[in-house]
């Protein structure tokens, strides 16, 4: 059977699997379509979670980040499971005993103003919308790749998948769609893991594996990859930074991020009651950490493989002729995200850091730059090619990336329509809809949500990872202060709330644009976006952070200059503190 | 909740706080402190071909995130039922 019918196999399979979960759970009332009517249990809750936070970025990308700045980048690791702590202590238990469906709706009616919930049904779109658009983006350079087609044919056939169970199902759809492809997804990504893991370091388990000994050299592998890496120019993979100023706020931003995107927030509105809420925090970073504690295995032991692959014999020796390159580089370079131009004319493939350190050293070698470019972002999908492993485990690659993908959007896509027909629609232009006037309205707000990042996807304002800081950035910098100094604060009236959310926002906007150009078009930064020019050395990745920090202060400024909330609100703080008389998540 | 309910409400919500910040400060010194900050002062401890402030970094933290919801959770359920706040 050829790869592509295996592919072919994979993928189908897998998405039939989610469209007859999705219609066999088609939803009835707007309860189920939003919560699942309230009846998940914490640790099914916990896989759809798992599902609907590790995206195209966790799945595809991360390894390949940590492979190339590798202890740097350790960042996304800590940043994006760090929140849950957040989630489980800070958000989750009150908003599940508030008991309402929206993020919006909480911040409305904490802070008792309409402009309020407006504010945060824009924070909500924003943050989610951008972050849809590098899922579909993902999901389309996975097709096209898999299947063999056209990129933007790529993109159309995951919209299409995404609509139907996304619309059609609702969020009970959705859940026990997600727990399938969660079981998808973590297959996929450990069963070649643990393949690469045994080949180099005989430990079945990578994340083992990633500390134990190099079966060839005999050296422990993190040591035997310095090595081959620093022989080439590149810089020590385990080395410290300089930089732990902007480290730990770009961890921070990611882990304020992950606690305030309404995605997953909503996710804690579906289990019965406030302690599964507590569980179901934790059962969710179990299941994100079965991957997240693979991804740096898979990360180093990649980069160690392309590295024996380029120089079979050493780094000492000369790399391999490019007539004899494996098939794989032939395949990625059909995709234009492996590139090698022949610099110095000798026919082999030299791959080394072009930095001024090591010229002396290339030339003596008679190397005239740095000849392979590899896209960092095809490297968990490249992964099993590169280590020789059998066909099926690349279909099942494919099957599990866009499962990571798809799983994201469609779960960003239910926050995005709920936000649209609950907030926006009933909540403020048409409180008389009929329910089933609000179910219709949900339904054509994800399509048209679909549609936009569909369209967005093919037409990418920057690359993946800056439109997802930005997701990140919003979140942080908008909802989270928000959402927590609603429940740990009596003192915080809507005045400050409102006054907080718009200063966090604008100012992270702010930072992000005067870098990365204006609405991310390009030429319009004000400044190059390079270390040298960044305040205090804070990359506009990390800029959420201090985004949160400037939401909190002008919220209590704003809010002890002026009065303090009505007695009422006062109550309804105290009530979502106490977990008892929780019912089912209801409407008002 | 009414005015007249039978447990210490404040005393509840101050046993809350108390979990929470203790759980935010291992939180915070096992990912920006042993991983980030204070990886220089833990350089002498090797692991598997580097130091532990890598393995904080890269998995530690990770396993320690966990343990600390789970923790919390436990505990507050716990606490729940001391106050008489917990659901039926």
């Amino acid at each position: 059977m050829s790869q592509f019918a295996i592919n072919i196999m994979f993928v189908g399979g897998s998405f039939l699997l989610y469209i007859a979960i999705a219609i066999w759970a088609k939803a009835g009332s707007t309860s189920d379509f939003y919560v699942a009517g309230g009846g998940v249990h914490p640790i099914t809750n916990g896989a759809a979670i798992g599902a609907d936070w590790m995206s195209a970025a966790s799945f595809i990308s991360m390894a390949g980040l940590i492979a190339a700045g590798g202890y740097a980048n350790s960042t996304f690791l800590m940043g994006w499971t760090g929140g849950y702590v957040l989630l489980a202590m800070l958000l989750a238990p009150y908003l599940r005993k508030f008991g309402k469906f929206t993020v919006p709706e909480f911040i409305g009616d904490r802070f008792y103003s309409k402009n309020a919930r407006l504010v945060a049904v824009v924070c909500l779109i924003v943050a989610s919308v951008t972050y849809v658009i590098g899922q579909m983006a993902g999901a389309g350079v996975a097709f096209s790749r898999f299947l063999e087609v056209d990129s933007t044919l790529g993109l159309m056939i995951a919209a299409v998948v995404v609509f139907i169970y996304a619309v059609m199902g609702g969020m009970k759809g959705i859940t026990y769609t997600q727990v399938a492809q969660y079981c998808v997804l973590i297959v996929a990504y450990t069963i070649p893991a643990v393949f690469i893991s045994l080949q180099l370091t005989g430990n079945p388990i990578p994340g083992l594996g990633l500390f134990s000994t190099h079966v060839d050299s005999g050296m422990p592998i993190l040591d035997k990859l310095n090595q081959v890496i620093t022989d080439l120019g590149f810089n020590e993979y385990t080395a410290d930074i300089d930089n732990k100023l902007n480290m730990v706020l770009f961890t921070l931003s990611l882990m304020i991020g992950t606690a305030g995107l309404p995605h997953v927030i909503i996710r804690f509105f579906t289990v019965p009651k406030v302690a599964d809420a507590r569980w179901s925090a934790g059962w969710a970073l179990v299941f994100i950490a079965l991957l997240y504690l693979t991804a740096p295995a898979v990360a180093s032991m990649a980069r160690l493989n392309l590295m024996t692959t380029i120089y079979p014999d050493g780094t000492a020796a000369e790399p391999i002729q490019y007539d004899e390159r494996p098939n794989w580089i032939k395949e990625w370079e059909v995709t234009g995200l492996i590139q090698f131009t022949d610099k110095n004319e000798d026919g082999r493939i030299q791959l080394y850091n072009d930095s001024e350190a090591f010229a002396p050293t290339a030339e003596a070698r008679g190397w005239n730059g740095n000849e392979l470019v590899v896209n960092r972002d095809i490297l968990v999908l490249a992964n099993p090619e590169i280590a020789n492993l059998p066909g099926w485990v690349i279909g099942l690659i494919a099957a599990g990336g866009l499962a990571a993908a798809l799983s994201t959007a469609a779960g960003l896509l239910l926050a995005i329509s709920s936000a649209v027909s609950h907030d926006l629609i009933k909540g403020s232009i048409n409180p008389a809809i009929s329910e089933k006037g609000e179910l219709l309205a949900a339904r054509i707000s994800m399509a048209v949500a679909i549609v936009v990042a569909t369209w967005l996807g093919a037409n990418p304002p920057g690359f993946a990872a800056q439109v997802v800081a930005l997701a990140f950035g919003i979140a942080a910098a908008s909802l989270f202060p928000a959402l927590m100094m609603g429940i740990f604060s009596k003192r915080v009236n809507n005045k400050g709330a409102i006054a907080g959310m718009l200063t966090g926002l604008a100012f992270t906007l702010a930072y992000i644009f005067v870098y990365k150009g204006w609405l991310f078009i390009p030429g319009t930064n004000n400044l190059a976006d390079t270390p040298e020019n960044w305040v205090l050395g804070i990359s506009p990745l990390s800029i959420g952070a201090v985004g949160a920090i400037v939401n909190f202060a002008v919220a209590f400024i704003v809010s002890n200059a002026t009065e303090e909330p009505p007695v009422e609100i006062q109550e309804l703080v105290e009530s979502v503190r106490y977990p008892r008389g929780a019912g089912q998540a209801t409407d008002h | 909740m009414s005015a007249g309910h039978s447990y210490d409400a404040e005393a509840y919500w101050k046993a809350n706080l108390r979990l929470i910040f203790g759980s935010l400060i291992v939180w915070a010194l096992v990912s920006y402190g042993f991983a980030i900050l204070l990886r220089p002062m833990l350089a002498g401890i090797p692991i598997g071909g580097t130091d532990l402030g890598f393995w904080f970094a890269q998995q530690g933290s990770i396993l320690t995130f966990i343990a600390l919801i789970f923790h919390y959770a436990w505990r507050m359920n716990k606490i729940d039922e001391k106050f008489g706040v917990h659901e039926e």
